[in-house]
């Protein structure tokens, strides 16, 4: 079953409210994990590592430098859905 | 040689989430033990279900973030830094001058068991990559360094149960040395997990009375049967006595001296004739400079395990001769039940407020003293202390055969 991209959305503003605290309204699509969510590279591999289990995806190590902003997490997670 | 002086106090405790509310139940001779409310000894087939956890889970004081990034063991560390922290003053202090030392006996174990669950189940991919820092037994020292911004040092002594008291001692050497001005030190369990309560059960040192958890923990009682497994932190900041008068704090009492020895005889019994008891006891009043005479407190480790309350009990008698006839002698853990590297922490806690109340605190559960006990248990309700300048002696001792003993004063 693919999630829309909505409910990736959703999925992922759940886990990173988890790791930092904010709230879920303030992980939007435009915000970047490290300069507006203070997200660090060890916090950034936790939410990598949920975001799989939560999508039943894989996201390689190497792109998760290119994930920059919520954005791309939610796209690269919506495109890697088989 | 530095005075160093007590100036906050923390703890979160089977009897209470802060200081005041554990050491109000203690006084009233309150057990913190219960049957627990999951059904692990019926799954695992465990001989004992009960065990002294939190008053106040550490869950309903921290932000969700710290609890899902810190093993159990460091949460209590923090609650109970905060505490001390506060309780202290917030001292400013250079952080060049500012040290830690906060134990834990067995570690991160949650965290540890978790992860190995996850990956069997899961595999490798979903083992999170805060598990190295959450599992490590130097965690909980590396929060409270983080927390308090300390450089000087962060240390975390292992020394299973004397290991709080041991982080306390080291602190005191820290201070003295010259190496810091300001320790925030003590000790943290969590541990109340079924692999450990089995692991405990196994080695036959757990209490089975499971069809009265708050009368299963009765040291120095006839019918003594083990241990109560407890989880807990207790921290203090330890200053030295020139740094808190310069900033007008409150001394609480002071740390006047710590006695280390080692057994050399059993991986788990204490040895028979107290020698290495006697030696850290002996140590510890050398280096305050405190004669027996002056004790009349011991806040002892007596664990309510048959073999060990006895060679304290003679050992704490071989060093005070005829002065320990005024000595009142508590056992917290009646109360407490047993907090592993927490322990020696919270009872040094215990001890330092007895003397700053001039009141020792009850120990519960002894319905018949054992006959042997030559020392005057203080059993039931609290009992006075003398005023005028006076010292006690808080005992841990820790499977390996380690002694730690600290010397209070006023």
């Amino acid at each position: 079953m693919a999630f829309s991209e909505q409910e990736i959305l959703a999925g992922l503003a759940e886990i990173v409210s988890e790791e930092t605290g904010l709230p879920t309204e303030s992980v939007s699509q435009e915000k970047s994990f490290t300069d507006d969510l203070d997200i660090d590279s060890l916090s950034m591999m936790t939410i990598v590592t949920l975001a799989e289990e939560k999508f039943t995806v894989r996201i390689p190590d190497d792109e998760v430098k290119n994930l920059a902003t919520v954005g791309d997490a939610v796209s690269f997670i919506n495109s890697a859905q088989s | 040689m530095r005075d160093v002086v007590v100036t906050g106090l923390g703890a979160t405790t089977p009897l209470g989430g802060d200081v005041a509310s554990t050491w109000q139940a203690a006084l009233a001779g309150t057990s913190g033990a219960r049957t627990l409310d999951n059904d692990w000894a019926a799954t695992y087939e465990i001989p004992v279900s009960f065990a002294a956890s939190l008053a106040v889970p550490a869950a309903d004081v921290l932000p969700r973030p710290e609890t899902k990034r810190m093993d159990p063991s460091a949460q209590y560390a923090i609650v109970a830094t905060r505490e001390a922290w506060a309780h202290a003053g917030a001292p400013e202090v250079e952080p060049e001058r500012l040290g830690v030392v906060v134990s834990s006996g067995i570690g991160g174990i949650w965290t540890t068991l978790d992860a190995w669950d996850t990956m069997r189940e899961k595999g490798a991919r979903r083992v999170l990559p805060m598990t190295v820092p959450m599992l490590m037994p130097n965690s909980p020292a590396a929060y409270v360094e983080l927390e308090v911004g300390a450089r000087a040092g962060a240390h975390a002594l292992v020394s299973a149960c004397a290991s709080g008291a041991e982080a306390i001692g080291y602190g005191l050497e820290m201070i003295r040395s010259g190496r810091a001005d300001v320790v925030v030190a003590g000790g943290t369990e969590a541990a109340i997990h079924p692999m450990p309560i089995a692991a405990f059960a196994a080695s036959r040192t757990l209490s089975t009375r499971n069809d009265d958890p708050a009368g299963a923990s009765r040291p120095y009682d006839t019918a003594r049967d083990g241990f109560v497994l407890g989880e807990g932190a207790g921290i203090v900041v330890l200053e030295s006595a020139e740094h808190a008068a310069a900033r007008g704090a409150t001394v609480h009492a002071r740390i006047a001296g710590v006695g280390l020895s080692a057994d050399g005889y059993h991986m788990t019994s204490p040895e028979p004739s107290g020698r290495g008891q006697i030696a850290a006891m002996r140590a510890a009043l050398q280096d305050a400079g405190v004669a027996p005479t002056d004790v009349h407190h011991v806040n002892a480790h007596a664990t309510s395990t048959v073999v060990g309350d006895l060679i304290e009990a003679r050992s704490i008698r071989e060093v005070l001769g005829g002065d320990a006839d005024h000595v009142r002698l508590s056992a917290t853990k009646s109360m407490t039940g047993h907090l592993l590297g927490g322990a020696g922490a919270l009872e040094t806690i215990f001890t330092i407020l007895a003397l700053r109340e001039r009141t020792a605190p009850p120990t519960i559960n002894v319905t018949e003293p054992d006959p042997e006990l030559v020392l005057d248990l203080v059993r039931d309700t609290p009992r006075g202390l003398p005023e005028g300048q006076i010292a006690a002696i808080n005992n841990s001792f820790g499977f390996g055969g380690h002694n730690v003993a600290l010397v209070v004063t006023t």
